[in-house]
């Protein structure tokens, strides 16, 4: 940027990232209206699908869960000045890391099976990234490039695996056979109505307790942390982080092998929480939703907790709508996160400036 | 293997590699003056939407190719405005034009069409039919375009700016050209042959338009420019190879070969992307992009 934008800290976290939302919205208000029906009608309909009832808030949290771990695992890598848009590829490696875990260690009880599918999808996702980190801090290859090839690559390999090695004997459907019981994560309904608080069933699980607690460690590791802070100064810096005694090479790789092992929350949520068996295409393309997350967000995990929450809506609420008004698909909600994602990414300098205008208008008339 | 079979595997490695060629093309024109572009695939799965609803309404393949190409370069506009004008990150804007790519064709052809985001079938003239040894016009076009694009920017006063543009913009600033003015022109010359391409996958290949087509072919385009190390005629090698790659798996599907057993598909729908990476890693050679790709220019104050 040629002249940096002076903004106070409330307008740069929260009035910035909100403007370029509510264009965002506006230009989606455009393609509604261009297709021939009524933007407000559809808004009705989509928060009354979201919101309005018990089970549409379920499946509303369901999705929030996905996208609090994508957004989180791009975020990660944005603070180490790394662009992983590999998401989708590290959660295809995990969903693969839980389905090898659980589905060969069925003799073992819940209590450790789960955690060590949850684990599983760690490590998977994290070695995923841990390569396209490797040869960017290694090699000088761009990290873009290889996180796209890599998507590619995982895609292609869990077809081969599903339909040639890991396919059920007597199933024509390329998917595994279905998770031992005791690894499933539980549904909230279950274990609310252990307590006696009966809900409406839906795909929501406990995965969303570990979404949280996700966000509160990435929060802690960034900005409470000696790691989080080498990672932060690397991203800003590299240059500098050398003369601090870091080495950028180390940072880089194990802020690909947290962010990698983050986007694997997103199998742990669709496969042990809900699908309970490994299946094509399970990430459905949330992994590049998670940039818009982290961008809308400004890769802090509370802005990425209501990011998260406001594509959790739109996910669930796009699905009713496209019920209720077959000529708005799902495909609304793609089209709304590439919105946000040039408008509250490319064009952040854009809303800033015209932020920066605004605010500077009333010192003018003082002065 | 028997010659007729061979030529077969040759010449549908040259229709399969076409739409690569072009997109690739398209990333080479606007990377070598500096702005990287990974919204290639966006832009051809816009333009072949474009192409069949164009060609379906006028009942001109012609017409279709130049919707084709109206809404590419309508969408490297948005990624020109964001990476030049705005200064904006040229990786960011790329994934939101795939996105709202991939979204809008969907939407709008199911709006209009409601086939579930196909258009109509094209026939008769609404398509591009045959004009020399069995393929269309867009094949000779997009073959045309390598020497074309070879022969501007290593022969031309536009062309030498246009690759300093992207080494070393504050030099071509210097000398009183338009830095914004090359990049822009660079991103429309881009957006022409990614419209070249959708309009080839829509109109010329397949009769008619299907939700996500482009299906990955605007990121092996990427990859075939990485391999090509952004040059005009290594860019057709590359196509050329990664079509062939894309015939070979097609035909050896399901056939076992003597010693090796069946070849599964994916380990050659793998390679290029395979190959790209251990490239980009310089295991086997170097491939370096050019110096001011991706850095937004600001002048001077």
């Amino acid at each position: 940027m040629s002249a940096p934008i002076d903004l106070p800290r409330w307008a740069d976290t929260v009035l910035v990232p909100a403007v370029s939302v509510v264009a965002a919205f506006l230009v989606a208000g455009l393609v509604v209206l261009g297709i021939g029906e009524n933007p407000l009608t559809a808004t009705r309909l989509l928060l009354q699908g979201s919101l309005g009832t018990g089970e549409g808030l379920g499946f509303t949290l369901f999705y929030m869960t996905d996208f609090m771990f994508v957004g989180l695992a791009v975020a990660v890598a944005y603070h180490a000045g790394l662009f992983n848009i590999g998401g989708e590829g590290q959660a295809t490696l995990a969903g693969l890391g839980i389905a090898l875990t659980v589905n060969n260690l069925t003799f073992l009880p819940g209590f450790l099976l789960a955690p060590l599918g949850i684990l599983g999808a760690a490590a998977f996702g994290a070695a995923w990234a841990a390569v396209p980190g490797y040869l960017q801090a290694k090699r000088g290859s761009h990290i873009v490039i290889t996180t796209i090839m890599f998507n590619w690559l995982a895609s292609v390999l869990i077809v081969y695996l599903l339909v040639n090695v890991l396919r059920q004997p007597q199933s024509m459907n390329p998917e595994t056979p279905e998770f031992p019981a005791q690894s499933h994560i539980p549904f909230m309904h279950d274990v609310l109505a252990l307590v006696g608080i009966q809900i409406p069933p839906s795909q929501l699980n406990l995965s969303i307790v570990l979404a949280f607690a996700a966000c509160f460690a990435v929060w802690l590791l960034i900005y409470r942390s000696r790691l989080g802070y080498a990672i932060r100064v690397v991203g800003s810096n590299p240059t500098a982080a050398i003369y601090a005694g870091i080495s950028p090479a180390r940072v880089i790789v194990i802020a690909m092998v947290i962010s990698g092992a983050l986007a694997g929350g997103l199998a742990v949520n669709e496969l042990m929480g809900y699908q309970h068996r490994l299946l094509l295409e399970f990430t459905a393309g949330y992994g590049f939703v998670g940039i818009a997350v982290a961008l809308m967000g400004r890769a802090h995990p509370a802005g990425i907790v209501l990011a998260s929450l406001l594509f959790g809506i739109l996910y669930q609420g796009g699905a009713e709508l496209a019920f209720e008004q077959p000529a708005i698909t799902r495909d609304m909600v793609i089209v709304i996160g590439g919105i946000i994602i040039l408008f509250a990414g490319a064009l952040d300098g854009l809303f800033r400036r015209l932020v920066a205008r605004v605010l500077a208008r009333p010192a003018l008339a003082r002065a | 293997m028997d010659p007729a079979s061979l030529v077969t595997i040759l010449d549908s490695a040259l229709r399969l590699s076409i739409p690569l060629l072009a997109a690739c093309l398209a990333g080479l024109w606007s990377e070598r003056a500096g702005v990287v572009d990974i919204g290639l695939e966006g832009k051809m799965l816009v333009a072949a939407f474009a192409a069949a609803a164009a060609a379906h309404a006028s009942n001109s393949a012609w017409i279709g190719l130049l919707g084709g190409i109206g809404a590419a370069i309508a969408f490297a506009l948005v990624h020109g405005f964001a990476s030049i004008s705005q200064r904006g990150n040229q990786i960011v804007s790329g994934v939101a034009i795939n996105m709202l790519a991939a979204g809008l064709t969907a939407i709008v052809g199911n709006a209009w069409y409601g086939q579930g985001g196909r258009t109509p079938p094209l026939e008769g003239p609404q398509r591009f039919g045959e004009v020399f040894l069995g393929h269309s016009a867009l094949v000779y076009l997009a073959l045309l375009a390598v020497p074309v694009t070879w022969f501007v920017l290593a022969r031309t006063r536009f062309g030498l700016r246009l690759r300093a543009v992207g080494e070393n913009p504050a030099a071509v600033d210097t000398a009183g050209i338009s830095v914004s003015g090359l990049r822009y022109a660079a991103v429309i010359i881009g957006g022409v042959l990614c419209g070249l391409a959708g309009t080839y996958l829509a109109v010329a290949q397949s009769a008619g338009f299907l939700p996500n087509m482009t299906a990955g072919k605007g990121f092996i385009a990427l990859a075939a420019l990485i391999f090509a190390k952004w040059r005009a005629w290594p860019a057709l090698g590359a196509c050329f190879l990664f079509g062939l790659l894309d015939a070979i798996s097609i035909r050896l599907q399901g056939i076992v070969l003597p010693v090796i057993g069946e070849v599964p598909v994916q380990a050659i729908q793998a390679l290029p992307y395979l190959m790209t990476v251990i490239l980009l890693a310089g295991v086997i050679g170097r491939a370096t992009p050019p110096r001011a790709a991706g850095i937004p220019y600001v002048k001077e104050r």
